[in-house]
């Protein structure tokens, strides 16, 4: 393992390269964007496979699993993809405010105050057309949760509040009133013995996406990350979200509204978190109880983290976890292992992934600053492709 | 057998509850100051504590010795917090990040390898009756002090102390408030910083002996359920001030009691909000102590958590 | 107890489909073998609900034409969905027993429309006529044994103070606290009981902080209703206090502190359920029994029960075991003072009003 070398303060001059040396280098970037965390997931199974094999467990068995159970017929892609749906919005909800530099972990909440949001709405709206009603209901969903995670950027922008830390409580507050209202004023007085919000009725339900059987989540979780991208990567906002995230300092002495800029990016993620309780009301449950804090919001910052907080990769990387945890009943089936055997296996995933920031622009194979370099061979790129909240 | 108190009741449950509930939090919090006095945040405290309360109760179990299991959650930890170190030593690697990754990790390889140890009962730790004087059976119970309880508060002392009075404090102090200066001065940054966490994951490791061997005492996947993230939350609030953690520790595992107690004395509405009241609290403190201007006062210059 | 059994057409398909092997298989299972699958919530060793189910489940590992497929910590959303669909089309289970209680709306209830061969029964007793022919629903009547807890539990108390830990107040909960009441108030109609509800089902620090609590307030009897009742039993134990187990045998973590306790016994419904399914015919839809159905037992008596105790508790249990026994009985009211049921009128144990139940009765010290 590498260690040591603080990166080099020095930004390299490069001299003007030709068109097919530009489209070289172009191409560099991406494949190292997609080869190093390749190879860190690579890394991360064969790691759990010592770890198998130590327990006395069979490593080529867990792969064949993972693919029959999470990736290798119609039945196991359907079920990852069911499982990856929530996961794409709670991802978001961690990877948007990070260009900021934030880390924000509280995403649950949203996710539970959105769903309540969305089934409470269903009353007062029921009489009104469906195909007005359900946008209604989402937009109470995500308003609710863009005030709740906009309150964490809020906090953190002008009351200096630690972003990680607000999030973690208001997450375990939300749960909490949720559950309150679930089973005291908002409590459909017969749902017995599994408290719940008054259905939101049959018509507002939203049936599985055509041809994939799986429901419209999926479908507006890829919409919702494409978007995000957009926002990200092509217009001056994403820009002046990501100096800001970069560099505090310098965007204030461009002139950029940094305190709004945090505000809006985690209202946002908020209210994509809380699309993820929207969907899981109105095409899964029917109702709000208690199970909409099923976690989903805790794996979106592992989804987040492994795609890098890019919006795209967040697509990839949430079908793996899904096909991961889909697979992850049949671990327990076939090979006698506890549940908590996928929590290791994401667990070392993660670990790997995260170590392999580190090597971001050493391969002189992605790094075009390295081609040409002969006397300047120590020196690397720094900024680009770093994780924004980095180290001190 | 004894009387009815009424509402003095309640104060002794919170007098009780937080000798009881707060020994955790102060380990996990003291762990983190020092992690943090020198320039990094482990957000992987919980899944330390985790795996330091399962290695802790399935070390009793076996050995039949609760001190052997406080050892050996010590050193599960201190390898957490060594794994931790040696992770963000590589440039470029967010600790926040490998925080949340090694809570993961944590509480997974504790679950996994604490199926076990679910069912088996294992030796407590001993406590100490200092409510001998009472004949109230309740303030009896409250004042029953768990050796680990009166180890940690004499460690926040010593902690105290020790940042402002030993070579080993002002060396993580310096490394804390600004790696340049440190390395000028000949200090291996990186390696301080391993210590520190090592240090820090000890701690929380013994924190989790408390939860499994002494109180709830008794090893199951619910047993922290988030504890150790709180207090993260908790060493902010108490502004890196080890004699702090052990007050913010104390005050919210008092709070942490106020529910259970207010329904015993009637108060049995709402009762999902009074279970949230530490959360607000905490909060509530964060927003009232935090500086949307400067630097949060006596945090650690290298901290990103309080840039 | 209504059986519906299937059409003998529907039968025949479905035992043609069994035979001539239509139904995709993960492994190599012996020919003819039944299948069935186990879901649980939570790990399949809690000292709880889900080890009720567990153990009964390795007790049948053993019977010749069965497989057992389990899986556990399967959470109430879609994921149990597909656990259910992963069962029956990998491992080939054609009966399936999903434990806990959210599992049933919707996922069971769109897993059973979904595979219309395939038995479901679910643990919690919501089937009704209008749900599909292939679901049903079993469940004991626990309470039965909380009433035996509490005369039990009255006998051993000298402060007249009762405790419970309550997870949520629903109606099987509710049912519970008030047996435990009623049943140490038919000793001594003096004695109160504390409840305290934790909101969630599996909470250590929580329960433990609750069991203080109620011994604080001066109970010196504890039960629960909690997942896992294993921190309770410890924690009041160490406390001296005296306690009653729920769910499974819990004596072994207070030998001395242990009265007795509500378990479960799930072998003989599985057995059943089995045996119908072997013999080609398709398991009743609703199955439901107390005491004399042997659905619930007590644990063994612990040595702080006195004879007369003993002797009380056993009058009773023989009274039960003649079934129909009535627990929730006029004059009665709830603990804000409102009547429930007048005297002369009753609850028999099969009652469909004891599923929803939104009351405690007089003498619990707390609010649903």
């Amino acid at each position: 393992m590498v260690a040591q070398a603080a990166p080099s303060e020095l930004s390299a001059a490069p001299a003007r390269p030709s068109t097919g040396l530009q489209v070289r280098a172009w191409l560099a970037r991406r494949a190292e964007a997609v080869a190093i965390p390749v190879a860190a997931a690579v890394t991360g199974f064969v790691l759990f496979g010592v770890f198998l094999a130590a327990m006395g467990k069979s490593p080529v068995q867990l792969v064949e699993i993972v693919w029959r159970g999470g990736f290798g017929s119609a039945f196991a892609l359907g079920n990852s993809l069911q499982r990856a749906a929530p996961l794409l919005f709670a991802a978001l909800c961690v990877a948007l405010p990070a260009r900021l530099g934030l880390v924000v972990i509280g995403g649950e909440g949203a996710i539970v105050l959105g769903g309540l949001a969305a089934a409470a709405a269903a009353q007062p709206l029921a009489a009104m057309p469906v195909p007005l009603a359900i946008p209604l209901m989402a937009l109470a969903a995500a308003l609710v949760g863009a005030v709740w995670i906009g309150a964490v950027g809020w906090l953190q922008a002008y009351r200096g509040v630690n972003a990680t830390i607000s999030s973690l409580l208001l997450s375990y507050i939300a749960i909490a009133v949720a559950n309150h209202l679930i089973e005291g004023p908002l409590r459909d007085p017969t749902s017995l013995n599994k408290p719940s919000t008054l259905p939101v009725g049959e018509a507002f339900m939203l049936g599985p996406m055509p041809g994939i059987g799986v429901h419209w989540g999926l479908g507006c979780g890829v919409i919702a990350c494409l978007a995000a991208y957009l926002l990200m990567d092509r217009t001056t906002l994403g820009f002046a979200a990501r100096i800001a995230g970069g560099n505090v300092r310098a965007a204030q002495i461009q002139g950029l509204p940094v305190g709004r800029l945090i505000v809006g990016f985690t209202a946002l993620g908020g209210a994509f978190a809380a699309l993820a309780g929207f969907f899981e009301v109105v095409a899964v449950q029917g109702t709000a109880n208690g199970t909409l804090a099923a976690g989903y919001g805790y794996t979106g910052i592992l989804v987040a983290f492994l795609a890098r907080q890019n919006p795209i990769a967040i697509v990839p990387v949430a079908f793996l976890l899904g096909g991961i945890e889909a697979s992850g009943g049949l671990i327990q089936r076939r090979m006698q292992l506890p549940d908590a055997t996928v929590l290791v296996l994401e667990g070392l995933l993660f670990l790997v992934v995260l170590m392999s920031e580190t090597l971001y622009g050493r391969f002189k194979l992605f790094n075009p600053h390295l081609w040409a370099a002969k006397s300047r061979a120590t020196e690397r790129e720094t900024a680009r492709g770093s994780t924004p909240a980095g180290p001190a | 057998m004894s009387e009815d108190l009424g509402l003095w009741s309640v104060l002794i449950a919170v007098i009780g509850g937080a000798i009881r509930v707060s020994t955790p939090f102060l380990f996990v919090s003291l762990g983190e100051t020092i992690t943090e006095r020198s320039g990094r945040i482990n957000l992987g405290l919980e899944g330390t504590l985790v795996f330091g309360a399962m290695s802790a109760y399935g070390t009793a179990v076996l050995t039949n010795s609760p001190w052997a299991g406080v050892a050996v959650a010590a050193l599960a930890g201190a390898a957490f917090g060594l794994l931790h170190g040696f992770v963000c030593r590589l440039p470029r690697v967010n600790d926040v990040a490998v925080g949340i990754a090694l809570m993961l990790f944590g509480s997974g390889l504790a679950f996994f390898l604490g199926k076990p140890f679910i069912q088996p009962s294992a030796p407590p730790l001993p406590a100490i009756p200092f409510g001998f004087w009472s004949s109230l059976p309740q303030v009896q119970a409250a004042l029953q002090v768990n050796v680990l309880f009166l180890a940690g508060a004499a460690l926040s002392v010593f902690l105290w102390w020790a940042f402002r009075n030993t070579k080993a404090g002002l060396i993580v102090r310096v490394v804390g408030d600004s790696a340049d200066a440190a390395r000028a001065m000949g200090y291996d940054v990186d390696r301080v910083r391993l210590y520190a966490t090592a240090t820090g994951g000890a701690l929380a490791g013994i924190g989790g002996a408390y939860l499994s061997l002494y109180y709830p005492g008794s090893w199951n996947e619910g047993v922290s359920s988030g504890q150790g993230l709180m207090a993260v939350a908790l060493v902010i609030f108490a502004r890196w001030n080890p004699l702090a953690c052990f007050g913010a520790a104390l005050l919210f595992g008092g709070a942490g009691a106020l529910g259970p107690a207010l329904q015993s004395v009637g108060v049995s509405q709402g009762y999902y909000l009074f279970y949230a009241a530490p959360y607000v609290l905490t909060l509530a403190l964060l927003i009232a102590t935090a500086s949307p201007d400067r630097a949060l006062a006596g945090a650690p210059g290298e901290l990103s958590l309080s840039k | 107890m209504t059986a519906r059994p299937f059409s003998r057409r529907h039968l025949l398909a479905g035992a043609g489909a069994l035979s001539l092997g239509l139904l995709p298989s993960g492994r190599a299972r012996a020919a003819g073998a039944l299948t069935v699958g186990f879901i649980y919530v939570g790990p399949k060793d809690d000292y709880g609900y889900n080890q009720a189910h567990a153990q009964a489940a390795k007790a049948l590992k053993g019977m010749p034409g069965l497989e057992i497929t389990e899986e556990e910590r399967v959470p109430e959303t879609n994921a149990v969905e597909k656990t259910m669909e992963s069962m029956i089309n990998l491992d080939g289970a054609t009966l399936l027993f999903p434990t806990s209680f959210g599992y049933y709306s919707p996922y069971l209830l769109a897993q059973a429309k979904k595979n219309p061969k395939i038995q479901f029964r679910h643990c919690g007793g919501l089937w009704t006529d209008k749900d599909p022919k292939n679901a049903g629903s079993y469940f004991g009547y626990i309470a039965q044994g909380q009433y035996l807890n509490g005369i039990v539990a009255a006998h051993a108390s000298k402060s007249k103070k009762l405790g419970f830990v309550g997870a949520k107040p629903i109606p099987q909960v509710l049912n519970n606290i008030n047996a435990f009441l009623l049943g140490a108030q038919s000793v001594d109609p003096s004695i109160t009981c504390q409840v305290i509800f934790t909101g969630e089902w599996s909470l250590a620090v929580k329960e433990a902080e609750a069991a203080n609590a109620l011994i604080d307030g001066g109970a010196d009897v504890v039960t629960c209703h909690v997942d896992s009742p294993k921190v309770v039993v410890e924690t009041a134990s160490r406390r001296g206090a005296f306690v009653c187990g729920y769910h499974v045998d819990q004596s072994p973590l207070a030998p001395q502190k242990y009265l007795t306790g509500a378990e479960w016994n799930w072998l003989p419904i599985y057995k059943d359920f089995i045996a119908v399914m072997q013999a080609g015919r398709v398991p009743q839809n609703f199955v439901r029994g107390g005491l004399a159905d042997g659905y619930v037992k007590m644990s063994p008596y612990g040595p702080g029960v006195s004879e007369a105790a003993r002797k009380n508790a056993d009058a009773v249990k023989a009274e039960m075991m003649t079934g129909g026994y009535a627990i929730i009985k006029g004059p009665l009211k709830d603990n804000t003072g409102k009547e429930i049921l007048a005297a002369g009128q009753a609850y028999p144990e099969k009652a469909p009003e004891l599923e929803s139940t939104n009351y405690l009765v007089a003498g619990v010290k707390g609010s649903v």
